[in-house]
């Protein structure tokens, strides 16, 4: 970890627009628990604000925030003034990881565990693994997003598309997909926790790994593209 | 000291040669990298600072490869063409970020030092995003300065910067070679080149077309054909007194009036001229260049 890149990544996250529009997801999130919390009273409203929280706000807010602490830099390549360093790019990566991942605990995982406990205050164990599952899944989704961003300029549409389509569409609709959707193995982690949470069946321990391969093959990615990183000319 | 070599290093994308086998030292001193828009000079100083792999050929700083291998920023100090993204950090800010990415002692003392060579301790507590284009230009220096680098490379330093910071920026680098550090800026323009460089470097079309000091380069630039239009009062007279020079290789009548002349040897023409006419008793009302754009010059460097 280099703690000036600590530092600069966690202003870039939050020095401009995209730190309002992070904070702007689970806060919706909450307010949409309060509504549904006051109008209903059963299991649907619990199953579908879980849901909706898990398969769409933390990934996205995965997405914001690993294409904030990369996405700019590399888009506009003032990144050459971080990389024209003696640092190593892997640290460079890693540091960025880091804020990023904090940011997708806090404002994606976390509120997970608050709208479980706005909906349903009885059953904090269920909370809680809504929460633990969303930590795990996002951990990936944030190595994975970040590793995006290190590659190509349109890695918030590539990820957007990968959230709606695989993640959400197909990760649902055939039983392959889900051995190979990031959601999926979060659910999996969750349901360990609380037998509350359904899952898709993949059992634990390969969700686990299969999350903690992502993770680390993806840093390591985004650490070796930036090694190979280029400098190109406007002409 | 350091000395940055390329060894018969190209670069292609595709079909496209952006630089093309080029061999070159860069020695302590200031050296002018000088070329059109379009030439490669943001790629060959890409593959100077590591940031460009060689697509054959080597580029080494003192005999160490520069391609994926973070060290040599030890020694390198780069200030590229783009312009700085960080609006959001302080002038200050942004330099001691460099200072502590170089893992410096004293940051903080450093980042004053660098601020203080480009003068900047002033507007250092402004944000980056006020800074006029100069500013901007120079606190990319600064941050490039911090850890007092041996190897100093500058991608288009002047472009944007109005004259007297342009003076300023020039005095700093004549400094730094004068010190011993190895500069290198790119340019476009042939007297900006020549007022801060003593070695000079062209390259057009990804190809090194001329290599030298400055007296050595603009000679070259100077003595070739070249065409001018005389506007006189006595065209006819003119032009047959002028194929008599020596330095004259074709005269003809332009139909508007006026002459066109090809000159072989720009020097003893500029001599010849006054003297032909004043002893005609012609009076000369016009001499325009007609090709004197640095396009065509570099095309007759390469022979094109």
């Amino acid at each position: 970890m280099n703690t000036t890149i600590l530092r600069l990544s966690a202003q870039a996250l939050l020095g401009r627009r995209r730190g309002v529009v992070l904070v702007l997801i689970p806060a919706v999130l909450v307010v949409l628990a309060v509504v549904v919390s006051i109008l209903t009273d059963d299991e649907i409203g619990y199953e579908s604000v879980a849901n909706l929280g898990f398969t769409l706000a933390l990934p996205l807010v995965a997405l914001l925030a690993a294409t904030a602490v990369l996405g700019p830099e590399v888009d506009d390549g003032s990144i050459v003034y971080l990389l024209s360093k003696p640092v190593s790019r892997h640290v460079i990566a890693r540091s960025k990881y880091a804020v990023a991942w904090a940011a997708t605990m806090v404002l994606g995982a976390l509120p997970l565990v608050v709208v479980g406990l706005v909906l349903d205050a009885s059953q904090p164990r269920q909370a809680l693994a809504w929460g633990l599952g969303a930590a795990v899944a996002g951990t990936a989704y944030t190595a994975l997003f970040l590793g995006l961003a290190a590659v190509t300029r349109h890695a918030v549409v590539i990820g957007l598309l990968f959230v709606l389509i695989w993640e959400g569409v197909l990760g649902t609709a055939f039983a392959g997909v889900r051995w190979a959707a990031i959601g999926g193995w979060g659910r999996e982690v969750a349901g360990e926790i609380s037998p509350l949470v359904p899952v898709v069946g993949t059992g634990v321990t390969y969700a686990v790994v299969a999350a903690a391969l992502v993770s680390v093959g993806s840093l390591w990615f985004t650490g070796d593209r930036l090694r190979s990183f280029t400098l190109r000319g406007d002409e | 000291m350091s000395v940055l070599t390329l060894d018969n290093a190209s670069r292609w994308y595709g079909n496209v040669v952006a630089v093309n086998g080029i061999s070159m030292s860069v020695r302590p001193g200031v050296t002018g990298l000088l070329g059109p828009n379009g030439a490669g000079k943001t790629t060959l100083i890409a593959l100077m600072a590591g940031f460009l792999a060689p697509s054959a050929g080597t580029v080494t700083l003192d005999a160490e490869q520069v391609w994926r291998h973070t060290d040599v920023y030890r020694t390198i100090g780069l200030v590229p063409e783009r312009e700085l993204s960080f609006g959001y950090l302080t002038g200050r800010q942004f330099v001691r970020a460099n200072a502590e990415l170089h893992g410096l002692v004293e940051p903080g003392a450093a980042t004053e030092r660098a601020l203080a060579t480009v003068e900047m301790v002033e507007p250092a507590e402004r944000r980056i995003g006020t800074y006029s284009k100069g500013m901007r230009q120079r606190v990319k220096l600064a941050s490039a300065l911090v850890h007092d680098p041996a190897v100093l490379l500058l991608d288009e330093p002047f472009n944007g910067v109005d004259p007297r910071q342009r003076l300023h920026l020039m005095t700093l680098l004549r400094q730094m070679g004068v010190e011993g550090r190895t500069v290198l800026f790119s340019s476009h323009i042939l007297e900006e080149v020549e007022q801060v460089a003593r070695q000079i470097e062209v390259v057009v079309s990804g190809r090194h077309a001329a290599s030298g000091d400055f007296g050595q380069i603009r000679r070259l630039m100077t003595d070739r054909p070249v065409q001018y239009v005389v506007v006189c009062d006595d065209d006819r007279g003119l032009a047959g007194a002028l194929i008599a020079e020596p330095s004259v290789v074709a005269v003809s009548l332009r139909r508007g009036g006026g002459v066109e002349v090809s000159v072989s040897d720009f020097g003893s023409f500029a001599v010849r001229l006054p003297v032909v006419a004043r002893g005609h008793r012609i009076r000369i009302l016009e001499l325009t260049p007609t090709d004197e754009s640095l396009e065509s010059v570099f095309a007759y460097l390469v022979g094109g």
